[in-house]
């Protein structure tokens, strides 16, 4: 875990769970496993703040506890899964253009949640929808059940493990802690519930539905008293299915660019007769993104998708985009020349790049000096000297992706360290501003007029407007930004994973 | 970003590279690779050593690409703001106590300020986590406000005759507090743990004769209904 990776988790803790939450966690994640006590002892903080904290993190999956001998719990985090709190938008986006809305709620309260039982999610996304439904129209159960039944079936969603129902022969004392367990053949069994009900609409009045006082807090719901027909059998959102499936769509859409080109200059239309289409297929083969490779020639070719090469590839054009947007066109040409070559001695790179040899040696340092090429020596002669030495500019692709992608997760940090600035900055100006949005609301409701509203408009300033609009229009920018560098970290990931694999 | 210090082929220069093998005090400006091989041809000038960090904005030579706008984009962004706000309003938020405040305020009885007993917002399912998560929460009988574990300081927001009162059941209790945690922890007192675990709210509020949730100063006007909020918050 480098520092990089620590402070980006520290943020996203904190900003979803709060101080003391982040406080242990981060605690785990320098540390590794510990138990209970010494977490607190380390941290300095109470024992009960810890097991709240615990709770929480163990709740959401960054946090899995183990029994040692002695009875001792451990508990450690999941370093990688904090970090994937940033795609969370993107998790959700993908499950509304699968599944639509109803697989976007269901997604996103897995998501809120952590884990839950199929029955409350379907309960929670109906209400949810109904909220949102014209008056008098309500969600059934039934066609939110649906939906997860198949996002279960897609494996987008997984059972949690679960604790084993043991035989009660065992009279000793209760263990200090469940050992949980799952099967690969269960993780995506659906159980047999017959969930009958509509969503319910929160009523403005008093009284919710079971007519109790609204007094009672929401999370205390009468129905507990009601047996819940799939206690136990939790849900998580699977999110190494939702990475698979964000690869194919980069190497989907990769390709189609490429084939964008291609297609322009061939004949169009919906009949692609056979051999037309094995004239694509040669073309994807043959081409240099080797994405498509041919793996023998039954059934009149077999065609393969080269994942690592595809992932080296998308890999290879974000270092190459990076390098243009941050040095210049011609830099990027020399990059990408060193690339295709492999290896290049100064001269040959002025020579080929056609550019002359102080622009060129400057470029080579400047990329040199932010490790995007390397220096490789080749010794003539034995002793290395370096008078008979060749030193060759190269590019390593994989140690270039580990540097860039290291960059990526300080990028995200200072954004996020930038956005809560500013946020904090005009932290008086925005109370202010949702306070008189909630009076104008409010008199709305109860029917007020036009010359009230104005007054109460006129609360904000000219200029206080313009700072607010200021605010909005940056805090966007660097949440758009967050997002934006996110994919390019999955992308480096990705790369960086395959390769490993291969190892 | 660390700078490629290469030295100067100045001998009067100081050599910023320690050099390596047999380089030591065998001259300066030794270098372990033939300058002209990376391009320095010999008497080349070479830029200033730098004396100092690198500037925190420095100038952008490049202007950034834009951002990708659309209604994806847009789409996404809203959603991340709408998660931001809604995930400090759910239990799993954690706010450290509120520090006390230098005198006592009227309205401070009526304000919910989390949890009474340090216990838990939410229900996780006590099946699936370790025992000693769990915390263990006493609960008086009727009148009095939950007994707190020995340890915990009295709030000072109550008055005299409160504390005398509260310590004389404490005492009480305390007696039975500590035989009952000598014992072994039996299914069924577990299970009435449980049970008297379940928060509820009516018995557990502060001194004041009025409920407390038809209390509203005004803080949190409209803030409720985060869930279908068309505006981004921030």
């Amino acid at each position: 875990m480098t520092q990089a990776e620590i402070k980006l988790c520290s943020l996203l803790l904190q900003e979803h769970f709060g101080e003391i939450v982040e406080k242990i966690g981060v605690h785990l994640i320098r540390t590794g496993s510990q138990p209970l006590r010494v977490i607190a002892h380390d941290t300095g903080t109470s024992l009960d703040q810890v097991k709240k904290a615990l709770c929480v993190l163990i709740q959401h999956n960054l946090v899995i506890y183990q029994v040692h001998k002695r009875g001792v719990v451990e508990y450690e985090a999941q370093c990688s899964r904090v970090l994937h709190m940033l795609r969370y938008p993107r998790y959700i986006y993908t499950a509304k253009t699968l599944y639509s809305d109803t697989g976007e709620l269901i997604v996103e309260e897995l998501l809120l949640n952590g884990k839950m039982t199929m029955s409350a999610v379907v309960k929670k996304v109906a209400d949810r929808l109904t909220e949102t439904m014209e008056d008098g129209k309500t969600m059934d159960y039934a066609e939110v059940s649906n939906t997860f039944v198949r996002l279960a079936d897609t494996h987008f969603v997984q059972r949690c493990p679960f604790v084993p129902a043991t035989e009660n022969s065992d009279p000793g004392p209760p263990p200090p802690a469940p050992t949980l367990v799952i099967n690969e053949k269960d993780m995506y069994l659906v159980p047999k519930l017959s969930l009958i009900g509509k969503g319910k609409r929160r009523r403005s009045s008093d009284e919710d539905a079971t007519g109790e006082p609204k007094a009672k807090r929401p999370k205390h719901i009468a129905d507990n008293k009601e047996p819940i027909p799939d206690d136990g059998i939790y849900w998580q959102a699977n999110l190494d299915r939702f990475h698979q499936h964000f690869r194919d769509q980069g190497i989907v859409s990769a390709v189609a660019n490429r084939m964008d080109q291609i297609f322009r200059s061939l004949p169009v239309g919906y009949n692609i007769s056979k051999q037309v289409l094995d004239q694509y297929l040669t073309l994807l083969a043959d081409d240099p993104l080797e994405f498509v490779g041919k793996s023998g020639d039954s059934g009149g070719g077999m065609y393969v998708i080269n994942l690592h090469k595809a992932l080296g590839s998308l890999a290879t054009a974000t270092l190459e985009s990076v390098v243009q947007e941050r040095f210049g066109s011609r830099c990027a040409r020399i990059f990408r020349l060193v690339l295709q070559k492999k290896h290049l001695e100064q001269k040959q790179v002025e020579d080929f790049a056609m550019i002359p040899a102080k622009e060129a040696k400057d470029m080579l340092y400047k990329m040199l000096s932010e490790n995007f090429i390397s220096l490789q020596e080749i010794p003539k002669t034995p002793d290395h000297a370096p008078s008979r030495t060749f030193y060759l500019y190269t590019v390593n692709i994989l140690s270039a992706a580990r540097m860039l992608l290291h960059r990526c997760y300080k990028s995200i940090a200072n954004l996020i360290e930038r956005r809560q600035f500013e946020t904090k900055e005009n932290k008086r100006l925005l109370e202010k501003s949702q306070r008189v949005e909630a009076i104008i609301a409010s008199m709305q409701a109860t029917g007020a007029e036009e010359a009230q509203l104005q007054e109460i408009e006129e609360m904000i300033t000219a200029p206080e407007r313009q700072q607010l609009e200021t605010l909005k229009r940056n805090v966007n920018k660097l949440d758009a930004s967050e997002i934006q560098v996110d994919e390019t970290i999955f992308l480096l990931e990705s790369y960086i994973e395959s390769t490993m694999k291969r190892q | 970003m660390p700078v490629f210090l290469i030295g100067s082929l100045n001998t009067q220069a100081p050599s910023t590279m320690a050099s390596r093998g047999g380089g030591r005090g065998r001259g300066r400006g030794q270098l372990t690779f033939n300058m002209e091989a990376v391009g320095i041809g010999k008497g080349d000038a070479l830029p200033p050593p730098t004396l100092q960090p690198s500037p925190l904005f420095p100038p952008l030579e490049f202007r950034p690409v834009p951002l990708p706008s659309g209604e994806e984009g847009e789409y996404v962004l809203a959603l991340k703001q709408e998660l931001r706000g809604a995930m400090r309003q759910l239990p799993y938020f954690i706010r450290p106590a509120v520090p006390k405040r230098d005198v006592e305020r009227y309205s401070d009885k009526y304000q919910m300020s989390g949890p009474m007993d340090n216990a838990i917002d939410w229900n996780p399912d006590w099946r699936r986590l370790p025992r000693e998560l769990k915390i263990r929460v006493r609960k008086l009988q009727k009148e009095r406000t939950t007994i707190l574990l020995p340890k915990r300081p009295p709030k000072t927001t109550e008055d005299k005759e409160e504390t005398i009162q509260k310590l004389e059941t404490l005492e009480k209790k305390e007696e039975e507090v500590t035989s009952e945690e000598d014992e072994e922890k039996e299914e069924e007192e577990e299970k009435e743990e449980e049970e008297e675990e379940e928060y509820d709210e009516e018995e557990h509020e502060e001194e004041t004769d009025y409920i407390m949730s038809y209390f509203d100063n005004g803080e949190d006007f409209g803030g409720d209904s985060d869930d279908n909020m068309d505006e981004a918050i921030y």
